[in-house]
């Protein structure tokens, strides 16, 4: 029980930073590039709201939309990549580099 | 490993491999990692392996030239542009691999780049690549593109400068020594998987290629991501690879050289041998040993145990061929 409730504990200090981070700090969120991921591969934000990436891993990543509308350079590491999105919608992006890293932003 | 792997009862990264297959993939890996060449030698597709500088002299490469004898040397995923702590001298490293082929006896008759040339296209980074190049002593070099040489601009860079001469983008073959070698592209058109592929276009011109050839000619095939099922999770297979491959299937000697993983492995199937090289510029982790692929740090004393460059020898009128990866140690 002990055991469970130190796994409780260390499951909520992992999940407050975020949900703190996407209700504090609304109008700049940040997503993290980390072990080949997008630390936040699901994230919803308003409208006029700037979504900013940054790549924390040693390998050049890139956030590129699946329709064409952003792409990113490649981004070295703590390189950063902002977009500012205009337009309500569902956004779906992926590393051009390692094309199974996904994520997406959804817009309101 | 995840469900989505794609398996293959002959691959011996998958749930259904042999004991015995991981055992010795282990060990080849092993083998490569602590800096030892091994001597390939191919004869109807089952390879014998001896440790570099043990060879017998009976064992193509070793002792006095034979007419008809030739090689080719295999460098891969050059990086030019990185600066990581992986290796923060990628030019220094390819420059040591440089010598390494400049000291080959007798010399290869020419080079092949199995992409990544660059480090996502970094400004400068090709023209760096071909002036370093300039000091190899070989006739020609031929290239396939990696993923970080075509990402930014869909290969335009990439086909200008190296595209003379292909079909479509970048496809390429011709004949040395009775030897067909096949250069092929599957970093463009990246499924969302994650997955390297072909192409029906580039599959349709590979059948014509191959089609007017007699089974008995030697194929070498040289391609950036393997084309074989590595390690799927992490995207080191190419989706329709098994295509290809199918066409190549009534060949009696097939040689697929490929780069993107930083490391040696090796596998047969029937008549076909996969081989996929180390880098010049940093190695990576052997598949499901770390939370993802990408640079992996070693300490600096033993960098260059894990880059390296292929030397492959082969004796026209004989099936095998002589494989030989060296590290840069």
């Amino acid at each position: 029980m002990k055991r469970a409730l130190a796994i409780l504990a260390v499951l909520v200090l992992l999940v407050l930073p975020v949900v703190g981070g996407a209700t504090q700090e609304a109008s700049a969120p940040q997503i993290s590039i980390e072990h080949f991921a997008f630390g936040t591969p699901m994230l919803s934000v308003t409208v006029g709201t700037t979504v900013t990436w940054v790549n924390h891993d040693d390998d050049l990543h890139t956030v590129a939309s699946s329709d064409g509308l952003f792409a990113s350079p490649g981004l070295d590491t703590d390189d950063v990549f902002a977009y500012h999105f205009t337009a309500p919608g569902t956004y779906a992006y992926r590393c051009a580099l390692h094309p199974h890293m996904t994520g997406t932003i959804i817009v309101q | 490993m995840p469900d989505n792997t794609i398996r293959n009862p002959h691959d011996p990264t998958s749930d259904d491999a042999q004991t015995d297959g991981m055992r010795r993939r282990r060990f080849l890996a092993c083998m490569a990692w602590v800096g030892t060449g091994l001597v390939w030698t191919l004869t109807g597709g089952v390879p014998s392996s001896s440790i570099l500088g043990q060879a017998d002299a009976g064992t193509p490469g070793a002792g006095a030239p034979t007419p008809g004898r030739f090689s080719f040397v295999q460098i891969s995923d050059t990086h030019i542009g990185f600066k990581g702590e992986a290796n923060p001298d990628v030019l220094g490293t390819l420059q040591l691999a440089i010598d390494k082929i400049n000291a080959l006896q007798p010399a290869p008759a020419f080079l092949l780049h199995t992409g990544d040339l660059t480090h996502g296209q970094k400004p400068g980074a090709f023209d760096t690549l071909a002036e370093a190049l300039k000091s190899v002593k070989t006739s020609q070099v031929f290239y396939v593109p990696g993923e970080h040489d075509v990402f930014a601009d869909g290969g335009k860079e990439f086909l200008t400068r190296y595209g003379k001469g292909t079909t479509g983008n970048g496809w390429q073959s011709f004949d040395d020594h009775g030897v067909h070698f096949i250069g092929l592209v599957n970093v463009l058109n990246f499924k969302a998987a994650g997955l390297g592929s072909l192409g029906q276009e580039q599959l349709d011109w590979l059948n014509k290629d191959v089609e007017r050839l007699s089974s008995s000619t030697p194929i070498v095939v040289f391609t950036h991501i393997p084309l074989w099922a590595v390690y799927p999770a992490w995207g080191w297979v190419t989706e329709d690879g098994e295509q290809a491959l199918a066409m190549l299937r009534r060949f009696g000697s097939v040689t697929v050289l490929n780069g993107h993983i930083h490391q040696v492995m090796q596998k047969v199937e029937g008549h076909i041998t996969f081989h996929t090289a180390m880098s010049t510029a940093w190695p990576q982790p052997a598949p499901g040993t770390a939370p993802s692929p990408g640079p992996m740090k070693v300490p600096a004393e033993q960098l260059h145990r894990v880059l390296g460059v292929r030397d492959v020898r082969y004796v026209q009128g004989q099936n095998p061929l002589a494989i030989v990866d060296a590290t840069l140690a």
